[in-house]
């Protein structure tokens, strides 16, 4: 039996414009919807899946707003047996504050009986992208990580790992307990069903109040890249456009001789 | 010193790390003429210590040590976090690939300081202000380091590789890391020839032919493929291709891709959405094909066909083909 932890973060949707707020300290989320990285949506996948595989739980875990329910939620949707929230404003928390909050769940857990033999984290985080959190985590448990997993199976106690390489698919094997982090490519997202949001909805939420004060992550401000108007010269339509193309390849220099 | 982990392949340093050098050098030289030492491990084909020459680099830490044979990010950031010591680095630098970022993540909490991932500019030396890359690539962070060392990777393409005018050759000191308990059991066990990443090849290629949706499925490839062969380029696409299985992960350009920055792009049937555009923003020419001239992707690109690349493809590859001497 596997209880997998899974940790997402709620971060603005940014497919559309991007706006800052007046201080530049944050985006301004007023106009945009919240999701998580499609790395964490692999990782929930993942998690639900070991545990279905060895009857154990997956746990999903959030550290935001009161408003990241809404994410967990979306977790518990797709096969989550349960959610916490770590109740703190994400803004202020940098990479080591968060994983040092995250690991005082995985051990107040342990000590009521719950251990989470696998912590799956993102690669990295839509918003912030610190590439650490994962690493962080494996020193404050005292665990072996592994990070930019594509896919992974749970027999006994290892956790048989793989991802993408420079030189083909890596694998690896490691003794529980264990930190994985993830990157998209290896798992379908789940869709939640219909029974799936109801009990999502219904899910209570075990929200947590964080025991250190965070260090924050340093910044300074954000800017965003200057708008540039379109200046796109159409070289033609259909097949016709051909020999203007490779007149432009040539020019470019870019034809093999 | 500021210290640089390097990645090599067959044909000695790869590309991302002959940037990381040159970023390193202008950061080496802001702080006051630092000299700048690499960490590079296992067997490394000849020619690589001129090539780290070329950077300017004055030592070489070369970890050649049985232990280190296969891969382990937290055994590799040992060797690292040695080397950082025994020289009293002021930073510790590497490219943002996969193994970068893992093994900075590891030696920024050996060392005790924060990390900044994905570094394409040096704001101030004192105190350390740098911009990063965040929200996969659609904004910039200004971020300060304040640790006695500083630990960060850098964005691929942040600058062009440049060489010294003035070679010097480094010296070599082989060393063997100190290995702390469980360093070894995150070790690759295996590597499975069969799906080569080839992302590498893609982030330094100097045209790249992008395929998207409009592929129009599994087979939908054949003349992009011979496209990219035509121009001796490497193929890219986007999420949605990989999403459907219909081409490797390891060749989605984006957010959650590779970040290319070729002569050329020439992106067929996608759309250009900010998560696409943050990992092709790089390029210096974009020609897009696309049936829909609103599409982003084709306001955004410096030429465009407007049509199905069903047919503009084959109609690019003939034409390129007949007037071949
Ligand atoms: C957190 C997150 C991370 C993401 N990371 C990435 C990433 O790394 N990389 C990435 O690419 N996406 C990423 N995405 C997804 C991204 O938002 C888009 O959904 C995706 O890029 C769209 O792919 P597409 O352009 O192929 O498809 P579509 O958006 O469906 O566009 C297809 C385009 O092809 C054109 N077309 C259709 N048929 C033809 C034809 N026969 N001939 C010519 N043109 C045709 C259409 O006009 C349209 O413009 C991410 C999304 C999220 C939320
Ligand atoms: N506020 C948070 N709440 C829950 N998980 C987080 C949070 N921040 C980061 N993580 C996890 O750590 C991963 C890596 O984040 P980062 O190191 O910040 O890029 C993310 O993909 C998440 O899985």
């Amino acid at each position: 039996m596997t209880d997998v932890l899974v940790c997402v973060k709620r971060v603005p949707d940014n497919s559309g414009e991007i706006l800052l707020t007046d201080d530049a300290q944050s985006v301004d989320a007023r106009h945009v919807g919240f999701t998580v990285s499609a790395h964490e949506v692999c990782a929930v996948a993942l998690a639900v899946e070991v545990a279905a595989a060895t009857d154990g739980e997956a746990t999903v875990l959030t550290l935001g707003p009161g408003d990241a329910v809404e994410q967990a939620r979306d977790a518990v949707a797709v096969g989550c047996a349960s959610a916490v929230l770590i109740e703190a404003d994400s803004g202020a928390y940098g990479p080591a504050d968060v994983s040092r909050a995250i690991a005082e769940v995985v051990l107040a857990h342990a000590e009521r009986g719950r251990t989470y033999d696998l912590v799956l984290l993102g690669n990295d985080a839509a918003d912030t992208g610190d590439f650490q959190v994962g690493a962080r985590l494996g020193y404050e448990l005292d665990r072996p990580v592994l990070t930019g997993i594509s896919t992974l199976d749970v027999t006994g106690r290892t956790v048989t790992a793989r991802g993408d390489g420079p030189g083909g698919a890596e694998v690896f094997e490691v003794p529980l307990p264990a930190v994985v982090t993830v990157m998209e490519g290896g798992v379908t997202p789940r869709y939640p069903s219909v029974p799936g949001r109801m009990k999502a909805k219904r899910a209570t939420v075990e929200t947590v109040i964080p025991r250190t004060a965070p260090t924050g992550g340093g910044r300074v401000r954000l800017k965003l890249p200057p708008a540039q108007p379109s200046s796109v010269q159409i070289l033609g339509e259909g097949p016709d456009a051909a020999p203007a193309v490779v007149d432009l390849l040539e020019r470019l220099g870019v034809l093999p001789t | 010193m500021i210290l640089v982990f390097v990645e090599t392949d067959a044909g000695g340093v790869v590309e991302v790390s002959r940037e990381t050098l040159t970023f390193s050098r202008g950061l080496a030289e802001r702080a006051g003429g630092l000299p700048v030492h690499v960490v590079v491990i296992g067997d490394v084909p000849a020619g690589t210590t001129s090539q780290l020459a070329a950077q300017g680099v004055q030592r070489v830490h070369h970890a050649q040590d049985e232990r280190l044979q296969a891969y382990s990010g937290a055994a590799w950031s040992a060797a690292v976090v040695d080397a950082a010591r025994d020289g009293d680095a002021r930073a510790v630098l590497a490219a943002g690939t996969p193994r970068g970022s893992e093994i900075l993540a590891h030696t920024s909490v050996r060392l005790g300081v924060a990390m900044a991932a994905n570094v394409v500019a040096i704001e101030a030396v004192s105190p350390l202000v740098v911009s990063r890359q965040v929200l996969g690539g659609s904004a910039l962070e200004e971020m300060r380091l304040d640790d006695d060392v500083a630990v960060l990777t850098v964005a691929g393409h942040a600058v062009e590789s440049a060489e010294v005018s003035d070679v010097t050759t480094p010296d070599v000191v082989t060393v063997a890391p100190n290995l702390r308990d469980g360093d070894l059991l995150t070790r690759v066990v295996r590597t499975d020839q069969g799906e080569p990443d080839q992302s590498g090849a893609l982030a330094s290629a100097h045209v790249v032919v992008g395929a998207g949706r409009g592929a129009g499925g599994r087979d939908g490839f054949e003349d992009l493929l011979e496209l990219t062969d035509l121009l001796g380029g490497a193929l890219g696409v986007s999420r949605v291709v990989t999403n459907l299985g219909w081409r490797p992960h390891h060749e989605q350009v984006g957010q959650t891709g590779s970040r290319i920055a070729p002569d050329l792009y020439i992106p067929c049937g996608i759309s250009g959405a900010i998560q696409h555009w943050a990992g092709c923003s790089g390029a210096k020419t974009i020609l897009a094909v696309n049936n829909d001239p609103e599409a982003p992707m084709v306001t955004k690109a410096h030429y465009a066909v407007i049509g199905d690349l069903h047919e503009v493809v084959p109609a690019i590859n003939a034409e390129i083909l007949r007037r071949r001497p």
